[in-house]
């Protein structure tokens, strides 16, 4: 037996070769096994999207899950596939998390068939945040098209609760039309109890539709703010970062106050399996959260 | 390190020896092109006879050993109305005899990115650690340009690295798995002789490289170059099929398939290969495709392997094996590509 290689077994010995940097993060983190939650209530909330709640099983596991607002997870439909979600919900929240999911590909149709009580995988969180801690002080503008409103849930939630902490807050929301409006039972409560400024808008209105019509860019007249002392949160269909972005350099918000969440495809999270990326980085590892001078440094960002 | 010569019938003898009592795989002929030329891969082999170990270049790199095709990742099977997930990292220790300095280089920075990035791979590593790698040098193919890229020597990365000296071999040894190995066979310390010869090897080998690229500057002018029209001519040749990412040795990117299994009770999560050439590589749910064109793709898999990516610290991750360039049918030769980039054709 003298030329027999040992073998070595990484599932009993540690393995890396130096602890990873989670503080970038987030502070726990799964990568390849999952934590298992289980759906708790499910929300229709437009004929394409479903808000879904879920609570992870273990105590433990529940407890030191953590996330920051802009963050995002990969959630695992065992025998179909995995996507990636930003998280909606307050990260102040340690009971339950909600993810808002539009019914696009193979993994999201089978979730939207998912009756509450399902038990599906979640793997995370990845990815970067926003800096609400930064912001303190300052205005907020969010502007936020389609389901790019979903993970804009989270800094809104942020600021809710945290209120007292910033000046004025501007939730600026587009849709193609009225019936794709996300998160209409909450909007009283975003401007009447969080004391938030929300103006909507649609591409093209019905019989009923009483509020603007036209691009987002159109709701930037109705907004007064200070561009020295204002930071921006922008989320949406690939389209309309150009457009928005653009708009807000030109009324003067430095290009390091303005933050975008960029959507890709994604298979690991890790910035492993390079589906996702932008320029020469990963929208998993250094994204989604981007400030507009990175963007503009990276080719095709937007 | 530790050096040691080996007369050329002891190193025989100590393959052999590792051949006996581990799953060893090496250099064979596996087929032969029209033109007379040998097609070479690594395969298992059951003596040192076997192994061709003067081959020119394998077709296929030895990433596939530490990267497969196809890899499962985990399995979850199913009770009623729940499910366990179930992941193992096991891999059986074996032996790969004859791989280059390239290739070698090659796993040295899939290891940057796989093992030493945010979040290690603990599948790659079981593979890593599990295997005995024993490199070897050679002369260079007209067309390989490891040299330009400074890989075309290895100092990490294997456990032992033979270099050809005429009668013997001038062995530098990097573990002790290796070392306990060579306690079975005659081996001597090397004299002021071999070290000469050692040198005179190098400077042979190195005198070979016929193809030049010039890296220089080269991540500036990728950005640059965006919008050039270099890429519109080769991006029309392009065929999308894929071939270069599978032959490279350090493509890594890959895609997740899912599956439920025949008897419905469970399913298991593979690891499948991509390339980044493939139409839907950037595509999301709902249909938008961030990178439509053949140019926009075939640009990409350029910048990713000679611009790098911030993951494995902005350094290229192309090592001049040229495999690509031999592999690719419509002839589309990263050395071409790059000459135009530099406007020096």
């Amino acid at each position: 037996m003298v030329y027999r290689i040992p073998k070595q077994d990484i599932n009993t010995e540690p393995f890396m070769a130096r602890p990873p940097d989670y503080n970038r993060k987030g502070v726990v983190m799964r990568t390849d096994k999952v934590y298992k939650a289980e759906i708790i209530n499910i929300v229709a909330l437009t004929p394409l999207e479903k808000l879904f709640r879920l609570k992870i099983l273990d105590d433990v596991e529940r407890q030191i899950f953590e996330f920051r607002p802009g963050q995002f997870v990969m959630l695992e439909v065992p025998g179909f596939g995995e996507v990636p979600l930003s998280i909606t919900s307050s990260s102040n929240n340690k009971e339950y998390m909600e993810l808002c999911v539009r019914k696009a590909g193979r993994t999201t149709n089978v979730l939207h068939q998912a009756r509450q009580g399902a038990k599906v995988g979640i793997r995370g969180p990845f990815g970067t945040s926003f800096p609400m801690e930064e912001m303190a002080g300052c205005n907020i503008l969010l502007v936020a098209g389609g389901l790019g409103l979903a993970p804009l849930r989270a800094p809104i939630y942020w600021v809710s609760e945290h209120r007292d902490e910033y000046k004025d807050v501007y939730v600026l929301f587009g849709a193609k039309d009225p019936s794709q409006m996300l998160f209409t039972y909450q909007y009283e409560e975003w401007t009447k109890v969080n004391h938030m400024e929300l103006l909507t808008i649609v591409e093209k209105g019905d019989a009923q539709w009483k509020g603007k019509t036209g691009m987002i860019t159109e709701l930037f007249k109705d907004v007064a703010i200070d561009p020295d002392n204002t930071y921006a949160i922008v989320c949406g269909p690939p389209v309309m970062f150009k457009f928005v972005c653009h708009h807000l350099d030109g009324i003067g918000i430095p290009m390091n106050r303005m933050y975008v969440s960029l959507e890709r495809r994604m298979h690991c999270g890790m910035g492993k399996c390079c589906r996702c990326m932008v320029g020469s980085t990963f929208t998993c590892v250094d994204g989604p959260v981007f400030d507009y001078w990175s963007v503009l440094n990276l080719k095709e960002a937007i | 390190m530790i050096y040691k010569v080996i007369e050329k019938n002891e190193f025989k003898k100590l393959i052999n020896g590792i051949i006996s009592q581990n799953e060893t795989f090496g250099p064979k002929e596996v087929d032969r092109r029209q033109d007379g030329t040998v097609v070479y891969q690594f395969k298992e082999v059951n003596s040192f006879d076997e192994m061709d170990l003067d081959y020119t270049v394998t077709y296929s790199s030895v990433k596939n050993f530490f990267l497969p095709f196809r890899e499962e990742l985990s399995r979850f099977k199913f009770s009623d109305n729940d499910w366990e997930q179930g992941i193992e990292y096991r891999v059986n220790p074996r032996a790969i005899v004859g791989v280059r300095a390239c290739d070698i280089n090659a796993l040295n920075i899939l290891d940057r990115i796989l093992i030493e990035g945010t979040y290690p791979s603990p599948y790659y590593l079981a593979r890593r650690k599990n295997t005995f790698l024993v490199g070897m040098d050679h002369e260079p193919l007209p067309d390989c340009f490891c040299q330009s890229l400074r890989q075309d020597t290895v100092h990490r990365g294997f456990n032992l690295f033979c270099t050809d000296i005429g009668d013997r071999y001038y062995l530098t040894i990097m573990s002790s798995k290796a070392f306990q190995f060579l306690k079975n066979v005659n081996v001597s310390d090397p004299t002021k002789d071999d070290d000469v010869k050692f040198l005179e090897r190098r400077k042979f080998i190195k005198s070979k490289f016929k193809a030049k690229v010039d890296v220089t500057a080269l991540p500036s002018v990728l950005d640059i170059e965006f919008k050039s029209p270099v890429w519109t001519k080769w991006g029309d040749m392009c065929l999308n099929c894929g071939t270069c990412a599978m032959v490279c040795p350090t493509c890594y990117c890959y895609g997740m398939e899912e599956s439920i299994d025949v008897d419905l009770k469970s399913s298991h999560k593979e690891r499948v290969q991509y390339s980044c050439n493939l139409v839907d590589f950037a595509q999301v749910a709902g249909g938008h495709n961030f990178r439509p064109l053949r140019e926009d793709r075939l640009k990409y898999r350029f910048y990713h392997h000679y611009r790098g990516f911030a993951q494995n610290a902005e350094d290229p991750i192309c090592v001049g094996c040229n495999r690509c360039g031999r592999a690719c049918l419509p002839g589309i030769n990263p050395k071409q590509v790059i000459d135009e980039l530099q406007m020096e054709s």
